[in-house]
């Protein structure tokens, strides 16, 4: 733009602001500076700490460079197992929550007092993240997979019930007026009027969330629900930068190879 | 539709008899992983200790209700940290992701293998978890905020970076051609035809990851990255679950808060 010249100097063209009300758009920016240096400088930097951590992150990355997948390999086994077995069997339990559960949020076909409680489940669900959620399912089951897979399967109805309910409150209402016509009941309504129409994401979802879930599956062993993040955390805890390095190999492998998969999966049900 | 001759007429049904084999072994096959998982998990499962779940939720809700209120005034400090860590830790990430997305993005990338580059970097960026980034980035910097906004950053920017980059993609091609055709160089370019078709949705997955950090910022603190984390691990070692269960409250209470104003933000720019 710089070649053109302007009769006056006071006419030249700008781009157009992003808020237009000036008032607003100073306010926004102030109060985001103001923030900003508050925020800032509430964070302490202990340099010298980071200049020893510096060195140490030097080793780790040299560690990293040449994993040790063999002197832990049984732990690693099991951890990698579990992780994936969790993953498996809460993403099945947490779709089969989320059907019933996602019918009862949809607006346009339940009653209120169901909507208002199933709302109210996924509301908690998606609220916690799911290492908070594991803690408390850690409590009642003790250690171990079994409170991992409880976690992934409630943080599941979170995100699944909440995408079905808003598709199912989309759905073209044609069908479900025309199978109410024939007298069918609500499950039969649900069966031939309202599943045909939101399946095919459903299933896109779900796997979708099997990815997500491989991942989380990978840090609720933190807080003891089982997987590999137990053992992470205990390679990195006892400086075994080189063991660790060979787990988020084989975490950062499976998440790339899942996600390709899952990726076809939902390009194919388009 | 295949039509089936029965003994008495004509049976309608859905799929022909290829499919419906083929539907059947798809769930047959499912089903068996399935309940291969779970018997791994039934294995490494204490049953005494999962039987004994019932009492233990009720053991806990006990001590949970009611929250120590009180146990708030020493909350204000970490509640500041996890703001502060998800928003300088998503800041951080926007500032870096963004620049990452022009470099990713099929039409303005300057070299194939550039973009191959930045791709490696989203994806290792996406599958490690911002817990497991937090362990790493902890035993670099020590425990701290500082640790918890980068362990943030590293996870977002591949989110920002993804999404951004198919924006960047999906931009259309006229504009450009345009703003080209008067000469403009191709930083001008970039900055007067393709900016400007995607800031808002470069808000929009700015303020999106913003909502989804506040949530992982809770959490970090677990292994040590600052926040409320740090409290509710503390809380949880020394079993007092009357203070743990003010953490959930206010927990519960920031995520509804940042959801409502990043809902409320995302409308109001798109």
């Amino acid at each position: 733009m710089a070649e053109i010249t302007s009769p006056s100097p006071y006419r030249r063209w700008r781009k157009p602001p992003l808020i237009k009300n000036p008032w607003l758009r100073w306010g926004v920016v102030i109060g985001a500076l103001v923030y900003l240096a508050l925020a800032i400088s509430s964070v302490s930097v202990d340099s010298a700490r980071i200049a020893r951590g510096l060195e140490r992150g030097g080793r780790m990355i040299a560690a990293f460079l040449q994993p040790d997948f063999v002197s832990r390999w049984d732990d690693i086994q099991i951890g990698v197992l579990e992780s994936l077995t969790m993953t498996v069997v809460s993403t099945i339990a947490g779709v089969l929550l989320s059907v019933p559960i996602g019918l009862g949020a949809a607006r346009n076909i339940v009653p209120t007092p169901i909507y208002l409680i199933c709302r109210g489940i996924i509301t908690l669900s998606r609220t916690f993240q799911e290492v908070v959620i594991a803690i408390v399912f850690v409590v009642m089951f003790g250690f171990g997979p079994l409170a991992g897979v409880c976690t992934l399967a409630f943080a599941t109805i979170g995100f699944l019930a909440k995408l079905l309910a808003e598709d199912i409150e989309e759905i073209d209402p044609a069908p479900l007026e025309a199978i109410r016509a024939t007298g069918a009941g609500w499950l039969k309504t649900i069966t031939y009027a309202v599943m045909p129409q939101v399946s095919a994401r459903l299933v896109g979802l779900s796997v979708y969330r099997f990815d997500i879930n491989l991942r989380e599956s990978a840090i609720v062993g933190i807080v003891g629900a089982g997987g590999i993040g137990s053992t992470l955390q205990t390679t990195f805890n006892r400086y075994d930068y080189d063991v660790a390095g060979a787990i988020l190999i084989i975490i950062i492998t499976l998440v790339m190879m899942t996600e390709l998969v899952s990726a076809q999966i939902r390009k194919r049900l388009q | 539709m295949p039509v089936r001759i029965a003994n008495n007429g004509k049976i309608w049904q859905r799929y022909d008899t290829t499919t419906r084999l083929r539907l059947w072994g798809g769930w047959l096959g499912g089903t068996v992983i399935t309940l291969i998982c779970w018997q791994l998990i039934a294995n490494r499962t204490r049953w005494e200790f999962a039987a004994d779940a019932p009492r233990q939720l009720a053991i806990f809700l006990q001590r949970v209700f009611p929250p120590d209120w009180s146990y708030i005034n020493q909350l204000w400090q970490p509640l500041w940290d996890t703001l502060t860590i998800a928003t300088l830790g998503t800041l951080l990430a926007v500032i870096i992701a963004l620049p990452l997305s022009f470099l990713a993005a099929r039409n303005t990338t300057p070299h194939p293998v550039i973009r191959y580059l930045t791709l490696l970097i989203i994806v290792v960026s996406r599958s490690v978890n911002s817990l497991i980034w937090a362990l790493i980035i902890v035993a670099i910097t020590g425990p701290g905020v500082l640790a918890g906004i980068i362990a943030i950053a590293l996870r977002s920017i591949g989110f920002i970076g993804k999404l951004a980059f198919e924006s960047v993609e999906e931009t259309s091609r006229e504009p450009v051609e345009a703003i080209t055709a008067t000469g403009a160089s191709r930083l001008q370019v970039l900055s007067y035809s393709i900016l400007p078709q995607v800031m808002p949705s470069f808000a929009g997955i700015s303020i999106f990851r913003w909502d989804i950090n506040i949530r992982e910022a809770t959490v970090i603190g677990l292994v040590g990255a600052g926040g409320i984390g740090l409290n509710l691990n503390a809380t949880v070692n020394l079993l007092r679950w009357d203070q743990a269960g003010m953490i959930f409250v206010v927990i519960f209470g920031l995520v509804l808060i940042s959801e409502a104003i990043s809902a409320r933000v995302r409308q109001a720019i798109i």
